[in-house]
């Protein structure tokens, strides 16, 4: 590994053009994406922990078929590099490895609260529109943590 | 509208389903699939005091994943009130575990005694929602993204750093799960 640390993105990918009219689009996927998570029931805390004790396959089924089902697509978006309906060109940015120990750590720190609260971001969400109303206050919570991320960020190894 | 009325879907059906909003977000405006951003969008929307990691344009790069955040949300919602309420049905193994660890409630998708607002003032309720909640915020932020960002996006594109995180998610999970948890429960 080299000894200068690249660069970490500061900034979240910036798109060139932003159409206003596709928001009623991504607001249906959305939809479609909390519907999902529901009827799959990985929003479930019960769900989790089965997961976490490897006591069914169902979470690792789903997880490993949508990465497969992801992969597959991505693969064949880029052999056919093609533009997007916005007319953007199609382009997946490469995640900087850095030294690694942001995703190690940071990833570890996501697992204890992803087994504590038996949900991960989408979920939080899911839960709330489920009437578990009390993922608010963990959701306030998750939003206070990635503050103090920002804040503590120049002094944390990545 | 069966499916709504049906149980559970089978999970050839949900991963595969939910493997495809990555080229959907992909082939509508080459938008990256990944939830977590969106509690960075909202502290810079929000609270960005004078933060660099939160100076920049959240509405140009973040106003579409709140919106869909918004769906994710309302689609929930949907759900919840068409199909018929039922338990999980978790393995007897897990059930078993659980009721060791002193769940007795295994109505609903998470457990009432813990997931309620009156529990927050427990140490279980605080820990599992509020102590919790702040890990998958400060942990999602520090690692660059979720299980949406790094397990699914991330894997499917095969970037190695997204394999580290996931190891991590689950080296976290792990811990949680069989040393905090039966420590939590037990008190």
């Amino acid at each position: 590994m080299m000894t200068t640390t690249p660069p970490i993105a500061t900034t979240p990918r910036d798109p060139r053009n932003n159409r206003p009219e596709f928001l009623i689009v991504y607001l249906v996927l959305g939809i479609a994406f909390g519907v999902v998570l529901t009827k799959s029931e990985v929003l479930s805390w019960f769900r989790i922990q089965e997961m976490f004790r490897f006591q069914s396959f169902r979470m690792f089924g789903i997880i490993a078929s949508a990465i497969a089902t992801a992969a597959i697509s991505i693969a064949l978006i880029k052999r056919a590099s093609i533009t997007a309906a916005s007319g953007e060109l199609i382009s997946l940015p490469e995640k900087e490895l850095g030294h690694g120990v942001r995703y190690a750590l940071g990833g570890s720190i996501f697992g204890l609260g992803w087994a504590l609260t038996g949900a991960c971001p989408g979920p939080l969400f899911v839960l709330v529109g489920n009437g578990i109303t009390v993922m608010l206050a963990a959701i306030l919570s998750a939003l206070l943590g990635t503050w103090v991320y920002g804040w503590v960020r120049p002094k944390l190894p990545h | 509208m069966e499916v709504w009325h049906a149980g559970p879907w089978p999970w050839f059906l949900a991963g595969p389903v939910i493997g495809l909003f990555v080229p959907a977000l992909l082939l509508i405006d080459n938008k990256v699939f990944g939830i977590s951003s969106n509690l960075r969008h909202i502290c810079s929307a929000v609270a960005p005091a004078g933060i660099k990691y939160f100076r920049y344009d959240w509405k140009k790069t973040g106003l579409w994943n709140l919106v869909f955040l918004t769906g994710v949300l309302l689609g929930g919602f949907l759900a919840s009130h068409w199909a018929t309420p039922h338990d999980i049905a978790i393995s007897e193994s897990t059930r078993a575990a659980l009721t060791k660890l002193g769940i007795h409630d295994f109505s609903g998708v998470a457990p009432r005694e813990i997931f309620n607002w009156d529990a927050l003032l427990t140490l279980r309720g605080f820990v599992s929602v509020i102590v919790g909640g702040f890990l998958v915020g400060f942990g999602t932020a520090y690692a660059g993204g979720c299980t949406s960002g790094h397990a699914i996006s991330g894997l499917a594109n095969l970037q190695l750093p997204s394999l580290i995180a996931v190891l991590g998610f689950f080296a976290g999970g792990l811990l949680a799960t069989f040393s905090l948890l039966p420590l939590l429960f037990r008190i």
